[in-house]
């Protein structure tokens, strides 16, 4: 069970509390978890990759295990432990003010 | 019992701001979306209870949301808009070509007859439609297929597709407008579109009367002779009477004829309402006076309006889709300010009042007249 925790505006979005549990089939990659996470919720489609490039969004960054995976490429195995689920895969906005 | 339901888009949400006829209660609620820059909603004129929303932000992008019961809950449907082919280049600010990019939907127009059709103007300028209730977009493609594509350049606020008019008297012909390529008219459905700027002079462009490359900021007509047509420019007020084939100014006594919205009284099709802004550089009222200028001759002779806002100290903006009006017998007057504020004025505009002072910046103001 892959765990996600998504940024405030798309667990609203996505109408959820807390983290998102996945099962993903074959490699765990930003892109077969990206896929699950946009098969389970389809409104989320678009807000963390671009709709046709499928290209992470500029403002997000995804870490794990305290790395940024960002700049990953999207088929890269995730690390072991969130595979296992031991820790969780975060989708995060870049802080703001104003 | 007659009321009204105003729709107001925010830099952080959305709010229904609801009353009966007289317009002197109201009921405020929201934000809806809160956090997210809601660049427009619009109701359906063919049913009341169907509402559009354009959402999004810089984290997330763009989403459409929309609503069967008037506001009160609302659902998020497909938020995909790819250009139609290739999408070729435009202008960009230092003059070379720069590829079609998707940022945001600007403006959302409801079909007049069918709920279920909606268009979307967007940013970079192109034109979509949906007529499955938003669940999929299709760009109507001949207008950034029109020969003066390659040329269009975007303003300050980005080359955005705002003003969309939909003929009530002929379901094939429709109007839109771009920042800043101009005025644009399509008399087949959308397939093929023209360019109608003829009698604009914009003097921030090398050829002060092209035909394209002005900024037109809004375009607004009367549901009864949609031939009629007219035009806040980025500077100067327009008019033309036959469809957008020419344009003359009518700015007449104005203090200034810079601006951004422009609307018509819902009975009175030769009475217009602008705001006058002091200038480009500046983007606030003249004197720090906030005043709606009415003419009841369909240009030239303007009439202050200010009972009710304020008179000094004033220094907000009103953007181009931040004012709207009601059809009840008295017709109402609605605006949304920079500082937040909507005022409203049920008596066409000679009295104003806030309806709420402290709101988000204010994006779009739109109007539904509840029978």
């Amino acid at each position: 069970m892959i765990r996600v925790i998504l940024p405030g505006h798309l667990k609203t979005l996505a109408r959820i509390d807390g983290e998102v549990e996945l099962e993903v089939e074959g490699v765990v990659s930003q892109r077969s978890v990206l896929d699950a996470l946009e098969a389970r919720f389809p409104m989320l489609r678009g807000t963390i990759r671009d709709h046709v490039t499928q290209q992470r969004r500029p403002f997000l960054r995804f870490f794990a295990c305290q790395e940024d995976l960002s700049h990953e490429p999207p088929d890269a195995a995730l690390p072991e432990a969130v595979a296992a689920g031991t820790e969780p895969f975060l989708i995060l906005g870049a802080i703001a003010g104003g | 019992m007659s009321g009204v339901r105003v729709l107001v888009g925010t830099r952080k949400g959305a709010f229904v701001l609801t009353s009966d006829g007289k317009r002197e209660k109201w009921n405020v609620d929201g934000p809806h979306f809160g956090g997210w820059e809601i660049y427009h909603v619009k109701g359906s004129p063919a049913d009341p209870n169907r509402l559009y929303a354009s959402q999004s932000n810089g984290w997330f992008g763009q989403l459409i949301q929309r609503s069967d019961d008037g506001g009160k809950t609302w659902e998020p449907v497909e938020n995909k808009f790819v250009y139609d082919g290739v999408p070729g280049t435009h202008q960009w600010y230092d003059g070379t070509a720069h590829p079609w990019e998707f940022k945001r939907v600007w403006h959302l127009e409801p079909g007049l007859t069918d709920p279920d059709t909606v268009y979307a103007g967007v940013e970079d300028a192109a034109l979509f439609r949906s007529t499955d209730g938003g669940k999929s977009w299709k760009e109507l493609s001949g207008l950034r297929g029109h020969g003066s594509g390659p040329r269009w350049q975007p303003g300050a606020g980005g080359m955005c597709l705002h003003t969309i008019l939909l003929d009530p008297a002929d379901p094939a012909r429709i109007f839109i407008a771009i920042s800043a390529a101009g005025a644009f008219r399509s008399d087949d459905a959308g397939e093929t579109w023209k360019p109608i700027n003829r009698g604009l002079k914009s003097e921030f462009i090398p050829d002060p009367a092209a035909e394209v490359g002005h900024c037109v900021h809004r375009i607004a007509m009367h549901r009864s002779r949609p031939e009629v047509l007219f035009m806040q420019k980025h500077w100067d007020v327009m008019r033309s009477d036959d469809a957008g084939e020419h344009w003359r100014e009518v700015s007449g006594n104005l203090p200034t004829d810079f601006g951004f919205p422009i609307d018509v009284h819902a009975h009175e099709p030769e009475t217009i309402y602008v705001v006058p802004i002091k200038s480009d550089r500046e983007h606030y009222p003249p004197d720090g006076k906030l005043r709606v200028y009415r003419s009841r001759t369909g240009g030239n002779e303007w009439e202050e309006l200010a009972k009710g806002l304020p008179q000094s100290d004033c220094y907000v903006n009103v953007l181009r889709d931040a004012m709207a009006v009601d059809s009840l017998d008295s017709c109402g007057v609605y605006f949304g300010t920079s500082g937040g504020q909507v005022y409203a004025s049920a008596d066409a505009g000679d009295h104003w009042a806030p309806i709420v002072r402290d709101l988000p910046p204010v994006m779009s103001v739109e109007v539904q007249t509840l029978k």
